[in-house]
């Protein structure tokens, strides 16, 4: 049998799968009573309405007479280049300061584009370089290193 | 005259210095990231909120968040008349006759009757909300914690009652927000809950790292799935101010816009939304030539956009006096309080009374500036809109990435917000709208909170919610909308209403 609603129906095991998830986490916080909440008590409740929820949207997917949706392709490359980017940043910053985490983050992000030109990138670096230099460094007195640490000891 | 000793308070406080300047830079900055297509006034919020973490003054941090705020959606307002793309919902309606007009060349009248038609708005719902916040106060002060868990029950349901989509999955989205605003030290016993030993978990997700990822992220990498596609006004703007005659159209619109906006506004989920799809019905209905709305008729304009100015500014009203969010931006503002360790609430107001008086002048004073930022500056930021977004989306990320990080200094955040745009992701292709998780993940420990303290007052007895008036009656209207929305009648009414776009 096909499920129709391919939306709701990936939705619903969404809801179930966190749950679950959660349900099973909150078993090792004490539960207690009505009176005395434990840790455990308000995550385990909301887990089984979520739960509850994720049937109650699954259910009528498998109806015959669902709405038919689909899910759509999944954007792997702009996912894993805008995501890689940011976490590339977050590493990089650290270890080789906010000039060069920078640059790596604008121009590698701007790869995802389908019009990607070099000269546009690097130019946008210098831009938003000088820019966040003056307004997040000297403005705002952010603490971040600006150039490698290991250049400016 | 109370109301007039608060307002000069108010108007005490917001009107030093450094409180006007960061109204205007939150004003200015909103407006100008605004405009940028694509990003809407909460995306546009949860960048610059990490900024007035670095502001020592509460006051001064919520003043130019609220500038951020109504800036962002005179942006958002901008983007809809100009390129025909609404950066939130409560601008779906601008856009209809909105940019009809701006293809005749009457773009500068369109976005000056915004301009003038929000002021006229906002002014209106300054003095309202000075009027009705204290009397709501003052019934609030009788709340226990049956009653605050019980208003929050409320609260989320109509928020998923009024939102777009489908309400079994929007009451979902409402759970996992609770269950994420789980994440970290619990108070009263001190546990780690769902922090899996990472130290910097124990103090929960950051909220602004939630709405990034969700709101920034997650749409960036959307659009990037789209073929590059925006029709921008290529022909000049012919005449920037509106002629005697488009004023007179304006004037009753305006007026009947500001009252919708100001009553619908209270209501929790979608108010400006709401308020601003019933202005444009409501005009449609009186005005002598239906026929012309849609062609770019300027009473289309004017009390839509006046009647989602006063709705959003009078959604202030339960955040202030109740400490309820009724949308996600709203929540970010709370989400701010809780920063400054401002404990949102009917306290406030006597509690913090320059913070209260003072952030509501400030709200005048912010639309005030709109108009005088703006209606020069309407020229630049059509310049603004013209950047193409393969050079935007880097620089967003760029300021979100800079933000996360000034909120602990650290770049742990930078990382959190990952798994959230790979979340946010998903919701968006699942067709689930992560507004109402926003407002949950915001609620979640208050409502834990309240729901312990009333069951240890009453000794564990869970009727204490029903035998209580005041709870009992907030519980019925729950109940009662969520029977409404799903009888069969009133959802195709639901379903017809967000289908105008």
């Amino acid at each position: 049998m096909k499920i129709k609603n391919q939306k709701d129906f990936w939705s619903a095991v969404m809801f179930i799968v966190f749950g679950v998830l959660f349900i099973a986490w909150s078993s090792e916080y004490q539960f207690g009573t009505t009176q005395r909440m434990g840790p455990g008590y308000f995550p385990t409740i909301l887990g089984i309405l979520l739960v509850l929820l994720g049937i109650l949207v699954a259910l009528p997917t498998f109806k015959h007479d669902a709405a038919e949706t689909h899910v759509g392709e999944i954007g792997w490359r702009g996912l894993t280049v805008i995501l890689g980017s940011v976490i590339l940043y977050a590493v990089l910053l650290p270890r080789l300061g906010f000039v060069i985490s920078m640059a790596t983050l604008v121009i590698l992000s701007a790869m995802a584009s389908r019009e990607f030109t070099w000269k546009a990138a690097l130019l946008s670096t210098i831009v938003l370089g000088l820019f966040s230099y003056l307004v997040f460094v000297k403005g705002l007195e952010l603490q971040f290193p600006v150039w490698p640490p290991f250049l400016t000891r | 005259m109370e109301v007039l000793s608060h307002l000069a308070l108010g108007f005490q406080t917001a009107g030093t210095l450094e409180n006007l300047m960061y109204c205007f830079i939150g004003v200015f900055l909103g407006t100008a990231i605004g405009v940028l297509p694509g990003i809407g006034p909460l995306a546009t919020i949860a960048m610059l909120l990490p900024i007035t973490y670095q502001l020592s003054d509460p006051t001064t941090a919520l003043i130019m968040l609220a500038g951020i705020y109504y800036g962002s959606q005179y942006g958002g307002s901008t983007t809809a008349i100009l390129v025909n793309l609404p950066g939130e919902s409560a601008s779906v309606v601008t856009v209809l006759d909105g940019y009809q007009m701006a293809r005749k060349g009457r773009a500068g009248p369109a976005l000056a009757i915004a301009a003038i038609g929000s002021f006229f708005a906002g002014t209106v719902a300054t003095f309202m909300l000075a009027a009705f916040a204290p009397p709501l106060a003052e019934v609030a002060f009788k709340f226990g914690p049956a009653e605050y868990f019980s208003l929050m029950v409320l609260g989320l349901v109509a928020a998923v009652v009024l939102a777009n989509g489908s309400v079994v999955k929007a009451l979902g989205m409402v759970v996992l927000g609770l269950l994420l605003g789980m994440i970290g030290t619990d108070v009263n016993s001190g546990v780690a809950r769902f922090s899996f030993d990472i130290p910097e978990l124990t103090d929960g997700v950051e909220f602004a790292v939630v709405a990034m990822g969700m709101f920034g992220f997650a749409e960036i990498i959307l659009n990037l799935e789209q073929k590059e596609d925006r029709s921008i006004l290529s022909g000049k703007i012919k005449g920037l101010f509106p002629t005697w005659a488009d004023l007179k159209a304006s004037a009753m619109p305006i007026v009947r816009g500001t009252a919708l906006g100001s009553f619908l506004g209270i209501l929790p989920g979608g108010g400006a939304t709401l308020s601003a799809f019933s202005s444009y019905a409501l005009e449609k209905k009186v005005s002598k030539h239906p026929e012309l709305f849609g062609t770019g008729t300027i009473e289309g304009v004017a009390g839509p956009e006046a009647a989602n100015n006063a709705g959003s500014q009078m959604s202030f009203v339960p955040m202030l006096t109740l400490g309820l969010p009724t949308n996600a931006v709203m929540a970010l503002m709370i989400a701010a309080m809780m920063i400054h360790n401002i404990q949102p609430g009917p306290q406030v107001m006597s509690s913090n009374p320059t913070l209260f008086w003072g952030l509501i002048c400030s709200m005048w004073i912010g639309n005030l500036m709109l108009v005088i930022l703006n209606l020069p500056m309407i020229g630049i930021w059509i310049k603004l809109l013209t950047i193409p977004y393969r050079l935007l989306y880097p620089a967003i990320l760029l300021f979100c990435a800079i933000g996360a990080y000034s909120v602990n200094n650290n770049t742990f955040d930078v990382l959190m917000t990952i798994p959230f745009a790979i979340l946010g992701y998903a919701f968006k292709k699942l067709d689930c709208e992560p507004a109402p998780l926003l407002l949950g993940f915001v609620l979640g420990k208050l409502m834990e909170e309240y729901l312990r303290r009333a069951l240890t007052i009453s000794r564990g007895d869970a009727t204490v919610f029903f035998t209580r008036p005041l709870s009992l009656v907030l519980l019925i209207i729950a109940a009662i909308l969520l029977v409404l929305v799903f009888s069969p009648k009133i959802a195709k009414k639901r379903e017809e209403a967000f289908q105008e776009e």
